[in-house]
Formats: C-alpha cells, sequence, structure tokens
C-alpha cells in the first residue's frame, strides 16, 4: 500500500503559543540593531533624493523630464504600473489564498499586506507629479464645482482613480482589521505606560472574546471574498489605459489577464526579495520556511509562464490580424532601437523563471532570492518596453523619436524606492510582521507538535 | 454583570471539552476568551451565526446603485457632453467603477457594522480580565449566581479548569 509521506509542518521548532508570540514580537523589542540603522539611513537617503525630483519637477515642470511629443508617457507611467503590479501580491495571498484554505498564507499576508499598501502609495505618486500642478491634483475627484463640470466616467484614467483609492482603502480595512488582535497581544505585553496607552488606542479595544472572533473571522472571510475581484480588477483597469486607446502594441483585448498574472508574478518576486532578508534578520526562519518559499516559487512559474505565454500571444496575433502597423510594432519591439529592453524582459520574465522546476533550485534561498531580483527587473522592462516601444514609433513616421530618462527621472524613481524601504523597516518596529493569532490557529493542525493532541 | 467567576485553560482541546461540560451542568458562559479563534466554539457555546453578511450586501447594493444612478445623472442630464460620439448613457463605461464603488461600500459598511456590534472602536474601553488571553491563555468568565456559588466552582474545579478566580464587587 502507498502511504503518502506526512506533510512538513507549517511552523517548525515545536513551539508553545507563547513561544510563538515571543519570537514575532522580538524583533520589536529593544534597541533596532545596527542593520536597521544603517538600512533605514539608506533609504531615507533615496526618498531625500526623491523629494529633490519632486521638487524639481514641481517647481520647473515636467520639461525637467526626458518626454517629448511622442513620448508622453515614459518613466514614470513604467513605475506606476511597476509598483501597482507589486501591491498585487500582498492581498492575493491575503484574500485568494485564504479563499483557497491555503494555511501557509498565514506566515506571509501579514508582511505582504504591508508591502501591498506601500507599493499602492509609491504608485499613486507618479500619475500625481505627472500632473505637473499637483495643486490640481484633486481635479480627478468628482466634487461639485462652481463650473458644474464633472469628471470624465468614460476614461480609463479616472476609472485608475476610482481602482486605487478603492484597493488602497479596502486592503488597509482588511490589513487592520487582522492586525486588531496582535495590537492587542503588543499591548498586554507592553511594560511600559505610554506603549501600552498608545497600542490599547490602536487595539480598539480588543478583548479576544469568542463572540468577537466569530464575527471577525465572518468579517475576514467576506472581505476576502470582495477583495479577490477586487484584486483581479485594479490591474485589470490599469491595463485599460492602453487597452483603450488605437495605439498598435496597446490595443488588445489580452490585456487584462496578461497584467494581472505579470501583477501577481511581479508581486509574489518582490514579497520573496523582502520575506528572504526579513527571515533572516528577525530570525523568523521557523515561521517562514523553505516551504513557504517554495509554495511562492510555484506561483511564480504559473504566472511566470502566463506572462511568457501571453508575449507569444500578442506576437502571434500581431501577424495574424494582418494589421501592417500592428506587425511593424511587434517587429520593431523586438529587433528595433529598444531591443535590448525586449530581451531583457525575455530573459528576466520568461526564462529565469522556468529553473524553478527543478526542486534545487525552488528550495533554495540564494537562488530564489537572486531570481525573485531577475523577475522584479524584467517586469520592470515588461512595462517600459508596452509604453515606450509602442508609443516612439506609431503611425507618423515623421513624428517618430527615442526617450532618454533624465536625472530627475530617475530620482523620483529612486524616491519611491526609498519611501518604500523606510515605511517597511518603520512597519517591522511597529506592528508584528507575522500574524501572531493567525499562526497560532494553525499550530496545532499543522506545527511541529500536533502529535501532542492527536493521540488521546 | 455584578459578580462573576473566571477560570482558564492552556489548551484549547480542554477549553472546548470544559465549555462543553459547563454549560451541560446549568452555568451560564458570559464569555470565552481566547488568543485565537478555535474552531468548533460557536457551536459548542450555541451562538447563532453573525449576520454581518446582511450589512455587506447592503452596503454594496447601495453602493451599485447609487454609483451608477450618479453617473447616469452625470452623463444623461447634468452635463451631457458628446465624447467622440459615444451615447450618453454608455453603460459599458460605467461598470467600473460601478463595480469599485460596489466594493467600497459593502467592505466599509461591514467593517463599520463590526466594530459597532462588537463595542470596539479607538480607544474603547474594555475590561481585560487577563492579560494572557491575548497570548496563551483560554479564559471562561462564567455569570455568578449568589444562591449557587459554591455549586459554579465545584463545577468549573470539575471541568478542569485552572486559576479560578472570584471578582466583581
Amino acid at each position: 500500500m502507498y502511504v503518502s509521506p506526512i506533510r512538513e509542518p507549517l511552523i517548525r521548532g515545536g513551539k508553545t503559543y507563547s513561544q510563538v508570540t515571543k519570537d514575532i514580537m522580538a524583533p520589536m523589542a529593544g534597541k533596532p540593531s545596527i542593520y536597521w540603522y544603517i538600512g533605514i539611513t539608506i533609504s531615507g537617503i533615496a526618498a531625500l533624493f526623491g523629494a529633490w525630483a519632486s521638487y524639481m519637477t514641481v517647481y520647473h515642470g515636467i520639461g525637467t523630464w526626458g518626454l517629448n511629443k511622442t513620448i508622453g508617457w515614459a518613466w514614470d507611467i513604467t513605475n506606476f504600473v511597476w509598483w501597482v503590479g507589486i501591491g498585487h501580491a500582498g492581498t492575493f495571498i491575503s484574500a485568494i489564498l485564504l479563499l483557497f484554505r491555503q494555511k501557509w498564507r498565514t506566515s506571509i499576508n501579514r508582511s505582504a499586506e504591508a508591502m501591498t499598501l506601500i507599493a499602492i502609495a509609491c504608485a499613486g505618486f507618479f500619475p500625481t507629479i505627472h500632473m505637473g500642478r499637483l495643486l490640481l491634483g484633486f481635479f480627478i475627484l468628482p466634487y461639485p464645482n462652481t463650473r458644474e463640470l464633472w469628471v470624465n466616467f468614460n476614461s480609463p484614467l479616472l476609472w485608475d482613480v476610482f481602482a486605487l483609492t478603492t484597493y488602497f482603502l479596502v486592503s488597509l480595512v482588511f490589513w487592520y482589521v487582522g492586525l486588531i488582535p496582535d495590537i492587542g497581544t503588543v499591548r498586554d505585553k507592553a511594560k511600559n505606560k505610554i506603549r501600552k496607552a498608545i497600542y490599547g488606542f490602536l487595539s480598539f479595544g480588543w478583548t479576544g472574546s469568542a463572540r468577537h472572533w466569530s464575527r471577525h473571522e465572518t468579517v475576514s472571510l467576506i472581505l476576502a471574498g470582495l477583495a479577490a475581484p477586487l484584486v483581479l480588477s485594479v490591474h485589470t483597469i490599469v491595463s485599460f489605459d492602453f487597452a483603450t486607446s488605437v495605439i498598435p502594441g496597446w490595443h488588445t483585448t489580452i490585456f487584462p489577464p496578461y497584467f494581472v498574472s505579470g501583477a501577481v508574478f511581479s508581486g509574489f518576486a518582490m514579497v520573496l526579495t523582502l520575506l528572504i532578508v526579513t527571515r533572516k534578520a528577525l530570525n523568523l526562519e521557523d515561521y517562514i520556511t523553505i516551504n513557504h518559499i517554495e509554495s511562492m516559487n510555484k506561483i511564480i512559474i504559473l504566472t511566470g509562464s502566463i506572462v511568457g505565454i501571453a508575449y507569444l500571444t500578442e506576437f502571434f496575433v500581431a501577424w495574424y490580424s494582418g494589421v501592417e502597423y500592428e506587425q511593424y510594432a511587434f517587429m520593431n519591439r523586438a529587433f528595433g532601437p529598444y531591443a535590448w529592453a525586449y530581451w531583457i524582459m525575455m530573459t528576466c520574465n520568461v526564462i529565469t523563471p522556468q529553473l524553478f522546476w527543478f526542486k534545487k533550485i525552488r528550495t533554495s534561498v540564494v537562488a530564489t532570492f537572486i531570481i525573485s531580483i531577475f523577475v522584479n527587473i524584467g517586469m520592470w522592462f515588461e512595462r517600459f518596453v508596452i509604453v515606450v516601444t509602442s508609443l516612439h514609433r506609431d503611425y507618423l513616421p515623421s513624428s517618430w523619436a527615442m526617450y532618454k530618462p533624465t536625472f530627475v527621472e530617475v530620482g523620483l524613481y529612486i524616491g519611491t524606492f526609498g519611501l518604500f524601504f523606510t515605511l517597511f523597516l518603520l512597519f517591522i518596529r511597529v506592528f508584528p510582521v507575522i500574524a501572531i493569532a493567525e499562526v497560532k490557529s494553525v499550530l496545532k493542525s499543522s506545527g511541529d507538535n500536533k502529535n501532542d493532541t492527536h493521540h488521546e | 454583570m455584578s459578580k462573576y467567576i473566571t477560570a482558564y485553560y492552556s489548551d484549547e482541546v480542554d477549553l472546548l471539552k470544559g465549555v462543553k461540560l459547563i454549560r451541560s451542568k446549568g452555568l451560564e458562559i458570559a464569555d470565552v476568551l481566547t488568543p485565537f479563534p478555535v474552531h468548533g466554539l460557536d457551536s459548542v457555546m450555541g451562538m447563532k451565526r453573525s449576520r454581518l453578511s446582511v450589512v455587506a450586501f447592503a452596503g454594496g447594493a447601495i453602493g451599485a446603485i447609487s454609483g451608477f444612478a450618479f453617473q447616469t445623472w452625470v452623463f444623461t442630464s447634468a452635463y451631457p457632453i458628446n465624447f467622440g460620439g459615444k451615447p450618453l448613457f454608455s453603460v459599458p463605461s460605467f461598470i467600473p467603477v460601478t463595480f469599485e464603488l460596489t466594493v467600497l461600500f459593502a467592505a466599509f459598511a461591514m467593517v463599520i457594522a463590526f466594530f459597532i456590534t462588537n463595542k470596539i472602536g479607538p480607544g474603547a474601553k474594555t475590561v481585560i480580565h487577563d492579560e494572557r488571553i491575548t497570548d496563551d491563555r483560554f479564559l471562561v468568565v462564567v455569570k455568578m449566581d449568589e444562591t449557587k456559588s459554591d455549586n459554579a466552582l465545584s463545577i468549573l474545579k470539575e471541568a478542569g479548569a485552572q486559576g479560578i478566580t472570584l471578582k466583581g464587587e
């Protein structure tokens, strides 16, 4: 008779409940390590660089960027789409994996959701600063005004405003509702009076009552049900920015699923990049195990392959459509002046994730870290290829042009990195990086010590 | 609740057995405080299913209807503009915003209802019976009946609860 091997426990080390509390709260206690200070100094400098670039953009105008009349969208919209994509992993992990009852998500959902919120903030920065006149930014919202004008509800750019705002707010609520019990834990463990008062306020008076827990479970499940289609809608709507236009290379129906899978692909890569460092730095290897990394790598193979097929389909459809502009756009991508970007994208997104078919590679922390960075780079170039190569040579050869980013544009991008890492480093000091209560709820059925209760 | 007894367990399996026993002996359990959601506790305690899903549906319906109606009003009566010859009442264009508002209203209505029914919120003052209930203790709160206090204590002892203490004034 075939006996299937017992699954590896989700949490290692035979932890008790109080050990779980202690381990996960350890990074918040005491003084931060020297690496934390080094990290926040570097990211703070990067954020300041971004602040300088923002100042240049706002004070001198969009002329400080490398845009021209042919290429009106370039570096910033690339970054916008890239950051939105990264923001997809958190809610994917906490919503869709919750609906699929994937218990391994409990170790990673908290930090991935925090990452989502920060990434959406970074993403929102780019279209906002692209307006040039930031003071008039509120024009994108429908509000009663003396001109009696309303926004254009036919425009995908307006849909973006609604999609991103809703996504940010719902993700924030989802994240915070999940955090409340853990803030309660922090409050009850706090020795210092001020600390206790602050966390007591933030914990909303959480008592751990069974009735509250029962409702908490209901709320989490329904929020997951609401957030799951929301995640899929956000990048779908972002892809409409392109797909509803008539630019060759943009005007395709494959964009929504292609963008969504690309978003999950890059989001998981960024989660891996961050968590591999975090688990090591905060000694959380018992909680975020090789199994977690392997599971995420499997999702990377899946979404990476979907992205690969989408690239090939786009090429095929361009040829099969018989539209010469469409055909030219794709030949130009692969063999034109920006071919280097196209081939970086192809290598990083299509070839490198396929290495995860080898068990040795997908269970190796170092290999995963390296490949996750390749995927991050590849997905950035994907957006660059879509935005810039489609625009730089369209219908009218007399207006063909080339695009090069300026120092200011690069500064804005580095600035969002600074913002991202600064906020993430603050997050790991202020809130528990792993959902303590959720980990405890999977401890018995899947922790190392599950045998203690099963023999009775 | 003037007088009550608290007692704790250190394992959720013992808790479930204990709660079942306590209830079968006719003792009323006011509350059970646990560090994480214990599965099966709802049915053992005889709790009803939460109706928060109804609130979510109502919120979603309000979001959907008001979002769609607002866009229709703006485009057909408040300020009709011809965008590239498209119809003024263009239903497909209204769908994305309608969908987003549905999700937004449903989520916020439900979460606000969750806070209200639980009576928790920013800075809410609640009684923390034991600081370890958010760590590793499963606390049972039993209402006290003056006449049967000895009985209650013995039932709790029988149910294997630890740290049985009388509280309240």
